[in-house]
């Protein structure tokens, strides 16, 4: 009779705490992206295979092409801007990314300058006015949304690209953000450059902005996300077809034609979403530190 | 301010200002100019609105306050069934969403914190849905929803299950699965709409990734030392969880407790996308009937005082948070 000895023998025993860990993250991961899947695969569907819910018409349990014709297709059906004379979806995205333009230039621009002149300049009544900001990220957006859209007649706005854009100049999150960040830089750097005979400005320009690309760009990128989705507000202060902006004219496609030509709404839909989620994928890095810089530090 | 003490000097040969005064004055002056424009910005259409809301939610207004009205539009908020709907349709859509998306989020964060291969790809994946624009995939979700089109219902059937309306669908879930067993329940056993549950699992799907990130970034917080500690003295799963990560996170869960909570108060693109506030006002939140009694009644001075209504209660919420939040979170 031989006895066993007590050698140590590879683990073979499946850890099934760790086959739990991924089974669940990956389920999750694909009900992530299992809605853009299946609106890319309706978008390449015919008319006739959406009505009757065929999973998957084309090869090889099918006899259907794939309809990358419900691109164009659906650009045509949304009709023609009168005004500039292209597709009404041209215009869309178009007014869409001048608005998107515009207001971050604009935001940049306010928020750098005043974020300098509270951290860097000695100001009589700087703390009041630091403190007047501070209420200002307090104020919802619901509360003012009324009295802005009065706001936009009185002044002969309404309908035009100065309600969408005006409005949006400046940003107490970009203030905020790039203060935290100016309060950061050694004063010993400001000096040197005072020593060298430069100014405030040239200092901003030269020293203060390259250092703070990081917030910049996580500026930038959130001021794009909110660009793209904005929908309340360009609703409210926006009659024509020729001024609506991105998220308008994709729901006023869904409340007419979407509802029954699903291809065609898929398509627009995958015209919107599938940009942004090719750009996320080349900089994810700087959307994870972004969000995590707003959300821990608050 | 007065000018620096030997700014002005009394000798008739030298200038009235030293040219450091002088300098002194020119930063100053470029101090307020650099100001300028955000100030002028957000003082007009940030700060002022607030006054002028007030002001219009004491009129009625048709383009001008026609009358002064005082508090009526309050008093007639309090009296109306439809606001009290949308009240209770908001509160019920925050009571589930909450839990349901914190607890998910950091369900899943705490796996994916535990070391996984692929961690960053399934990170990235979870976060599509935040990034991307959400009337987009609100009306791509319509479609999924589809009582006769959409992939959920067709699922459903495949698998014997007879399909559901889902955001058509005003029955509470409760009484919907009482018929299903042939009973029927009393009104007030109902339950949250359907159609709300359907907004609920739309808006969990969005926001678990950001959910996720945040918690990842708390976690990674945690000093690793503090486990180490406590499994020399013999505690492991379970036990570390509650007594280690659950107190150490607690700032982060407050953080995006109080911005969940809000966040769903101002919840809207998804909602007009999806439903409009139906059916039968079974989705209509406090953001929708604002907005409906000011795009499509144009009952601006009503709005504005609903707004004001709907201000205060998410307020009152906040500072509650803060009471029942400051004996437990932990800070250090």
């Amino acid at each position: 009779m031989s006895t066993r000895t007590l050698t140590a023998r590879p683990s073979r025993r499946i850890n099934w705490g760790r086959v739990f860990i991924y089974t669940v993250l990956i389920i999750g991961a694909i009900i992530s992206a299992i809605p853009f899947i299946y609106m890319i695969m309706t978008s390449l569907k015919s008319y006739g295979s959406v009505v009757v819910n065929n999973f998957w018409p084309w090869w090889p349990f099918g006899t259907e092409p794939l309809q990358f014709n419900n691109y164009p297709d659906a650009i045509k059906e949304a009709g023609v801007d009168r005004q500039w004379g292209v597709p009404l979806i041209y215009r869309y995205f178009l007014n869409s990314i001048i608005i998107a333009l515009a207001t971050l230039v604009g935001t940049l621009l306010t928020s750098i300058l005043a974020a300098y002149a509270l951290t860097h300049i000695k100001l009589p009544g700087g703390n009041l006015i630091f403190l007047l900001v501070l209420t200002t990220i307090m104020i919802p957006n619901d509360l003012t949304l009324v009295p802005k859209v009065v706001m936009m007649f009185n002044l002969g706005w309404y309908n035009t690209y100065a309600a969408l854009i005006v409005p949006f100049l400046a940003s107490v999150f970009g203030i905020f953000l790039l203060r935290q960040f100016f309060m950061q830089i050694p004063k010993d750097l400001f000096e040197a450059a005072l020593l060298d005979g430069a100014g405030h400005l040239q200092y901003l320009w030269s020293v203060v902005m390259p250092l703070s690309k990081p917030a910049i760009i996580t500026i930038a990128l959130l001021n794009f996300i909110a660009s793209w989705d904005s929908f309340k507000w360009p609703l409210l202060v926006t009659r024509d077809a020729s001024m609506r902006v991105l998220a308008v004219g994709l729901q006023q496609f869904n409340a007419s034609d979407g509802g029954t030509q699903t291809q065609w709404m898929m398509a627009f839909a995958g015209m919107v979403i599938l940009p942004v989620i090719v750009f996320y994928f080349f900089t994810q890095k700087y959307f994870t530190e972004g969000i995590a810089r707003t959300g821990i530090k608050g | 301010m007065a000018p620096p003490a030997n700014a002005i000097s009394t000798d008739s040969t030298r200038p009235r200002i030293t040219s450091r005064a002088w300098r002194r004055y020119q930063e100053i002056g470029l101090g307020y100019i650099l100001l300028a424009p955000a100030l002028i910005i957000l003082l007009v259409f940030e700060f002022f609105p607030v006054f002028y809301g007030l002001y219009i939610s004491m009129c009625n207004w048709k383009l001008s306050c026609v009358a002064f009205i005082g508090a009526d539009n309050f008093t007639r908020a309090f009296e109306d069934p439809d606001m009290w709907n949308s009240l209770i349709v908001t509160i019920s859509y925050s009571l589930i969403s909450v839990p349901l998306q914190l607890g998910l989020g950091l369900f899943l964060a705490y796996l994916l914190f535990q070391n996984i291969r692929g961690k960053d790809m399934l990170r990235v994946l979870f976060f599509l849905p935040y990034i991307t624009s959400t009337v987009a995939s609100a009306a791509v979700w319509s479609y999924l929803y589809s009582p006769d089109r959409g992939p959920i219902n067709a699922i459903l059937r495949a698998l014997g299950f007879n399909g559901l309306k889902w955001l058509g669908e005003s029955k509470g879930i409760f009484t919907l699965l009482a018929q299903n067993w042939d009973m029927t329940l009393p009104g007030w056993a109902a339950g949250p709409p359907l159609a709300l549950i359907s907004l609920i699992i739309y808006t969990t799907w969005v926001f678990v990734g950001y959910d996720i990130a945040i918690f990842l970034a708390g976690l990674g917080n945690i000093p690793v030392e503090l486990y180490e500690a406590a499994r020399i003295d013999g505690a492991s799963g379970w036990k570390l969880f509650r007594h280690i990560t659950i107190p150490l996170l607690s700032p982060t869960t407050f953080f995006l407790l109080i911005l969940t909570v809000i966040g769903t108060f101002k919840a809207f693109n998804h909602i007009y996308v999806m439903t409009r506030g139906g059916p039968a006002d079974a989705t209509q939140t406090m953001g929708v009937f604002i907005f409906k009694q000011m795009y499509e009644s144009q009952r601006y001075g009503y709005s504005a005082a609903l707004s004001f209504v709907l201000f205060a209660i998410i307020l009152l919420l906040t500072i509650f948070q803060n009471r029942v939040a400051s004996g437990r979170v932990v800070y250090d």
